[in-house]
């Protein structure tokens, strides 16, 4: 009897450990159900590369919103990225231990702040500055890539940190022993050796401002024609899909689902990226 | 012309340093712009009245309500999926090809935007399932989306219980399950409360999956049938339709003060945990 309730706990505990792999499941499935078969319809190349998004007579193609997710990601990473590292770089090295306790998780609580705040915000304050001393309506690539840039900072910042914590302390006071200044020894060695760690932190991030939706709204201007500068509004793929589905039916919120499958694609694509850098430091 | 590495630390540092004061400001600054404009307008009136006029006036009631009852039912679906995946990878298995792929699919979870939830919600469990924009749909989207962040956090703290405990234990003539039941969990219990902590205030931030899957209607819930709308969704829809900037900014305060309310508790349990557990 006894035996059997420990058996039966076992077997339990498995099934219920496949819910996560069951979900991702589910969920790949039914993106792929609902969105596939309308790009094989419409045609990918079509699809992927048109830049005329007008439901109204039928033109469902997402290029323009490809290229303003491209943009504002990269704009977001060119912000976060540099000033994520540098944070970790101060906090893991160059302060005492106390001032780290409070300040990580204080950068913490930026990922806990709801995105509708950020994007809020960006509406608020970011958008009347830009309009008023760069010209242009203010909800645009540029604002949408400083509150992203933003937003991704405690993703990047934790992750950094952690790799850079896992150099062993033995690193540092070889590098010092042969005379490196502290910046040296960070520079020359412990940024190499945690490379892959915050290489993987950098693509994370990366998946977060892809990713994003209720932010990227809120700032971008969602205007889904290809932009030609940093002021000008764009939609990305998240936003076209957040705006138009509560309106609509039929081939419409086919291509909205289909625009889904795209940014799901995207995202594992980035995902499996940062996990196979991470691999290779652990192989190493 | 060579600069001395001294004087090149201290450029770094400095520029470093700025970095970091500049994060913490921004942090800093998007806090008390939201509760400066907003806690004003929070009274008890604010919280305890229903909204009246699409939100232009009138409380936040009801959406109280729709954000205390969505994180609650997602926590009691993700809560023990969440913490028995854990108790599976930690104590009844060692690392084979199936924990690889558990792990894996936990991590790809993570990565998943939550409109992505919110597309999946919408045609499963609204649409398939008939359960319409709903409390449970919400719950149940909600419910996948944190999933991976129960089971990392609960994993952590199982990992933290010292393997001395679970040899007493089984030395005493306890089976795998008794170990788990009355030693490892009770033990990784603060541990594991951090991963509610984080959860909930993960569901109560989000938006896009809420709307999708729970609705948006401003009401009393009767049964996990009807749509709710939580703090965020209501906050959202007041400030981008621009419908009362007032009542948008109290209901942001409220929100700001549960989400660092929730992150607070969180740290400080899982720091109360670490201590206890390096004496």
């Amino acid at each position: 009897m006894r035996l059997s309730a420990d058996k039966f706990a076992q077997y339990t505990f498995l099934g219920i450990a496949c819910s996560a792999i069951a979900s991702l499941m589910l969920i790949a499935v039914f993106s792929l159900k609902e969105g596939l078969p309308f790009i094989l319809w419409y045609g990918p190349v079509e699809f992927l590369t048109s830049t005329n998004w007008n439901p109204q007579e039928n033109q469902f193609g997402v290029g323009a919103m490809i290229v303003a997710s491209l943009w504002v990601t990269a704009g977001a990473m060119l912000i976060g990225a540099p000033l994520g590292v540098a944070v970790a770089v101060f906090l893991s090295e160059f302060v005492p231990r106390p001032v780290m306790r409070v300040s990580k998780p204080a950068i913490e609580l930026l990922a806990g702040i709801p995105s509708v705040v950020y994007g809020f915000i960006g509406m608020m304050v970011l958008a009347p500055l830009i309009r008023r001393h760069l010209g242009g309506p203010g909800l645009c690539i540029l604002s949408a890539a400083i509150v992203l840039g933003i937003m991704v900072l405690p993703t990047v910042i934790s992750i950094s940190v952690d790799a850079i914590g896992a150099v062993p302390n033995s690193f540092r006071e070889g590098a010092l022993a042969l005379g490196a200044t502290r910046w040296q020894a960070v520079r020359m060695v412990v940024l190499k050796a945690a490379r892959s760690g915050i290489v993987a932190s950098i693509i994370l991030g990366m998946g977060r401002a892809v990713g994003e939706t209720m932010a990227v709204i809120m700032v971008a201007g969602n205007t889904p024609r290809l932009p030609h500068g940093l002021l000008e509004p764009v939609r990305t793929l998240t936003a076209n899909i957040a705006i138009e589905m509560s309106a609509a039916i039929g081939r419409h919120r086919e291509a909205l689902f289909a625009t889904g499958v795209v940014l799901f694609v995207v995202i594992m694509g980035l995902n499996s990226l940062a996990m196979a850098v991470m691999r290779r430091k652990g192989a190493r | 012309m060579r600069i001395p590495p001294r004087q090149v630390q201290t450029l770094v540092v400095g520029m470093l340093g700025g970095a970091t004061l500049l994060t913490l400001a921004v942090l800093v600054f998007i806090v008390v712009f939201v509760l400066d404009k907003g806690l004003p307008v929070v009274t008890w009136t604010f919280l305890a009245a229903n909204p009246e006029d699409m939100g232009r006036a009138g409380g936040i009631f009801p959406i109280i309500v729709g954000t205390l009852l969505l994180p609650l039912l997602a926590l009691g679906i993700a809560l023990p999926l969440g913490v028995g995946s854990a108790v599976y990878l930690n104590e009844y298995t060692r690392e084979t090809q199936m924990t690889r792929i558990i792990r894996f699919g936990t991590d790809c979870l993570a990565g998943i935007p939550s409109i992505i939830f919110g597309l999946f919600g919408l045609v499963f469990f609204v649409g398939i399932l008939h359960m319409g924009w709903s409390l449970l749909s919400g719950g149940l989207t909600l419910a996948i989306m944190i999933l991976p962040t129960i089971i990392r956090t609960s994993e952590e703290a199982i990992r933290a219980v010292p393997q001395a405990y679970r040899e007493v234990s089984c030395s005493m003539g306890a089976t795998r399950w008794e170990t788990v039941r009355k030693v490892v969990l009770p033990n990784a219990l603060p541990g594991i409360v951090t991963g509610v902590m984080l959860g909930a205030g993960r569901c109560i931030s989000e938006t896009a999956a809420v709307i999708f899957t729970a609705g948006t209607v401003a009401q009393m819930p009767v049964s996990a049938f009807d749509s709710v709308r939580t703090m965020a969704v209501h906050f959202y829809l007041l400030a981008r339709e621009g419908i009362s900037g007032e009542n948008a900014y109290g209901t942001a305060a409220v929100l700001i003060l549960a989400v660092l309310i929730l992150n607070t508790v969180a740290y400080w349990t899982m720091h109360a945990f670490i201590r206890r557990k390096a004496r």
